[in-house]
């Protein structure tokens, strides 16, 4: 998993299949990093993930909660319709986002419009 | 009931490193169905969670055995995972979607992706004895699966 960190987002991107035994491992990646930079935005990356049960909903909720402490927000990206299957289990996508963006600019704008979102909502 | 065309039995330890190994080898031994690419999805991530649950909660993390079975008829399988753990007080309390007793990292949905994703789920438990799920899921005659797989 890569994980980056520019102008106060840090970026998670999940790779792989997320299940019970390998969410741990992975939220033993993030937190740290999200301790570390306390970012205003976390993302959440789903684009290279191959399977996830609901162990990656524990996963998302988790790191949600975690950066709320910090006062950040979180995003996730790129989900592919089986993953966005079990997220809607969960209602993840009221937290979140569901937009898969691949250029910079066009994701800035969705973080933008995502905060407005957040503020109106 | 329809005649059985196979059928199949695997018993693995309690490991979390064994939930991919359980979910893939269903999902191999179900592709003799020719499923489509959702079916088979929905069939992994059903059998996922119900392992994960026999690790979690059944053994609390501790070695056990988890005994899986499936069969095959013409346009349906069967799956069964049983274990020999705790067993589920009240099951119905069990099922209810968000409800959970492992913690702030579990979604509490184990039960409702099952519920969800496969078209029958039964679930039989003795405090103390063990549980044992079932599943069924119906695949869509084969004439429409292609055209399906896509959603």
């Amino acid at each position: 998993m890569i994980i980056t960190y520019k102008d106060n987002i840090l970026t998670a991107y999940l790779k792989g299949e997320i299940d019970h035994h390998t969410a741990k491992i992975m939220r033993e990646e993030i937190d740290p990093k999200i301790e570390r930079y306390k970012p205003k935005l976390l993302v959440l990356d789903f684009g290279k993930v191959t399977f996830m049960d609901s162990s990656g909903v524990g996963l998302a909720l988790g790191r949600y909660r975690l950066i709320s402490q910090y006062n950040g927000q979180m995003r996730v990206d790129n989900t592919q319709p089986y993953i966005k299957k079990v997220m809607k289990l969960a209602g993840v996508d009221r937290i979140s986002s569901f937009e898969g963006q691949h250029d910079n600019e066009k994701q800035t704008d969705n973080i933008e419009n995502k905060e407005k979102v957040e503020k109106e909502g | 009931m329809a005649t059985c065309i196979n059928e199949m039995k695997l018993t693995i330890p309690s490991k979390s490193s064994n939930e991919s190994y359980a979910r893939v080898a269903v999902s191999a031994f179900a592709a003799q169905l020719d499923p489509g690419i959702d079916e088979l999805a929905d069939i992994r991530t059903a059998v996922s969670e119900a392992v994960t649950n026999c690790i979690i909660h059944a053994y609390k993390e501790k070695p056990g055995n988890i005994i899986i079975s499936t069969k095959l008829y013409d346009n349906m399988l069967i799956i069964k995972i049983r274990d020999s753990g705790c067993g589920i007080e009240d099951v119905n309390k069990a099922m209810e979607p968000l409800y959970t007793t492992g913690g702030d990292e579990r979604a509490g949905l184990g039960f409702a992706v099952m519920q969800s994703f496969m078209d029958n789920v039964i679930v039989k438990s003795t405090p103390g004895k063990g549980t044992i799920v079932t599943m069924e899921k119906k695949l869509r005659p084969k004439i429409n699966r292609e055209k399906h797989s896509d959603e």
